[in-house]
């Protein structure tokens, strides 16, 4: 890990460290009252996760319609993260709903959806892990299946009748509640990129150990 | 390509499609109103969940950067070996 | 845009004609489609009467399980014999190829469904002759979505290890979105008062997600089977 890398995580987790208390200081929501503070946590996770979905179906179309070699690594490396900030969103989530909604879980599109894309992530990276060769070309193409489902999500709760708040929720924050959340919404995404960044180098160097014994078996 | 015009039929039935899917819906939470107070008897059960949520991503989040940093060192202390060897 | 459909033509009828002189994926899926209804059966009904609702979910798994097997077995035949590599080294549209194994399969699939819904029809008392233009209308476009996606991954998956069991791990979670669409449709012809603009509604976001997935397939077949 580089310095720079370390700073930001470092960085990032005091921000998450602090982070209770300033969301502590927000206002409670009217109707749910104190169970909607894991609201600062599960929005920036699951615009993330959302964001990590986008990336990788991205990065497969670089690796597959313009052989960008690298691309793949950074696919990898976006579902990987992908499968963590889906599963922060996914157990926050019904935390959340279990006061709000008195239940764990409902089948409405967008908690439907949302499980979809984790499983098609989950499902991706078990094909990388024991698909052996061939299977990155043909993550890639499942990468890209992943990622229609991504606009499909976020408007799912606009489109359909369901219990999950609307996406108009966030741009009419009131100031108190937006502070702590645009506050860990930063934290996570410092948190993300690095992440990111080290997961996509170590991929790249996976990739050098490779061909280094490649280079061996031939001399 | 040869298979364009099947492409453009294709997306002008995928940009169709959504014309049937308008219904008449009541709306959901648009919007969250803040408030000072917390009803009472509502704080005990929440703070568990709030808690745990909190607790989840710390555990989540630790156990990645373990994860990453611990696969990053063997990877690179492999290819220092082997770039060592080739010199 | 004649020789594209020229050469599906013939690839679907390569596949056609070798299914029929075997018929072994024909027979041992349809077996297969029974046995599932039959399973489900058992895990579902009480005193010998299955539960309302149920005849829509029980079609829609039989249909998804049984296309499984039969797109493992179609290009199953292609591996062993080594005749994929020489149908891509033909100079023609990669597309094309597609298109054809997919007209191959789905034909096989409506052979299979021909003798599915009635089963279910009767087993289940489900009012399959109700709405049959709605019914006929979800199933194709159901079965094509799923196949479309499966011919793909099944495809790629030749040249995987471990393909029988990475198939319906790879295939099932992205054509989910085509299951509920058939599912429910399906069952809002099926239910005591059926509900005709419901299944409309599902007809026509399954036309959606057929534009979709078949784009997306095309568009990736190539790249994707180009070594």
């Amino acid at each position: 890990m580089t310095k720079l890398n370390t700073l930001f995580i470092g960085l990032s987790a005091g921000m998450l460290a602090v982070a209770p208390w300033i969301i502590n200081a927000a206002p409670y929501e009217s109707t749910m009252g104190l169970v909607q503070k894991v609201f600062y946590f599960h929005f920036p996770s699951a615009i993330l996760f959302l964001v990590a979905a986008s990336i990788c179906g991205v990065s497969s179309g670089l690796f597959l319609f313009f052989k960008k070699p690298k691309a793949d690594g950074w696919a990898l490396a976006a579902a990987e993260l992908g499968l963590v900030f889906g599963a922060v969103t996914l157990v926050t989530g019904p935390l959340w709903a279990r006061k709000a909604w008195g239940v764990w879980w409902v089948w409405d599109p967008r908690l439907t959806s949302s499980l979809l894309l984790w499983m098609i992530f989950s499902a991706y990276l078990l094909l990388r892990k024991y698909g052996g060769p061939g299977s990155d070309k043909l993550g890639a193409g499942m990468a890209l299946f992943g990622m229609i489902n991504v606009p499909f999500i976020y408007v799912s709760v606009n489109v359909w009748r369901t219990l999950h708040p609307q996406t108009s929720v966030v741009p009419t924050l009131p100031t108190d509640m937006g502070i702590p959340l645009w506050f860990c919404f930063a934290a996570f995404t410092m948190l993300f990129v690095t992440l990111l960044n080290l997961r996509a180098r170590l991929e790249h160097q996976r990739a050098r150990v490779e061909a280094l014994y490649l280079a061996e078996d031939e001399a | 390509m040869r298979f364009c015009r099947v492409f453009v039929f294709l997306v002008a039935g995928a940009a169709a499609a959504p014309a049937l899917m308008i219904a008449a819906q009541p709306p959901p939470q648009s919007e969250f109103v803040p408030v000072d107070e917390v009803p009472p008897g509502e704080q005990i059960p929440a703070i568990n969940l709030v808690a745990t949520a909190y607790g989840f991503v710390w555990v989540v989040v630790l156990g990645y950067v373990w994860s990453i940093a611990r696969r990053l060192q063997r990877v690179e202390a492999e290819l220092a070996d082997l770039e060592s060897r080739r010199k | 845009m004649g020789s594209f459909f020229r050469v599906a033509w013939h690839v679907m009828r390569k596949d056609l004609t070798v299914e029929v002189r075997s018929k072994e994926v024909l027979l041992t899926t349809l077996f297969f489609a029974v046995s599932v209804v039959l399973v489900f059966s058992f895990a579902i009904v009480r005193e010998g009467r299955a539960p309302d609702d149920v005849a829509a979910g029980i079609l829609w798994v039989a249909v998804s399980f049984s296309g499984t097997l039969a797109m493992g077995r179609t290009f199953e035949r292609e591996r062993y014999n080594d005749t994929l590599r020489a149908l891509l080294l033909a100079p023609t549209d990669r597309p094309a190829i597609y298109t054809g194994k997919l007209l191959g399969l789905l034909i096989l699939l409506a052979l299979v469904e021909m003798v599915l819904v009635p089963l279910v029809g009767l087993l289940f008392t489900a009012p399959i002759l109700a709405y049959p233009g709605r019914l006929a209308a979800l199933l194709a476009l159901g079965t094509l979505g799923f196949a479309a996606v499966g011919t793909l991954f099944a495809a790629m998956l030749v040249r995987v290890r471990s393909r029988d069991t990475l198939l319906p791990v790879l295939l099932y979670p992205v054509t989910i979105p085509v299951m509920i669409a058939g599912v429910r449709g399906t069952a809002a012809l099926f239910q005591a008062v059926p509900d005709e603009a419901m299944a409309q509604f599902w007809i026509g976001l399954l036309v959606f997600w057929d534009a979709i997935f078949v784009t997306l397939a095309l568009w990736t077949f190539e790249p994707v089977m180009t070594e």
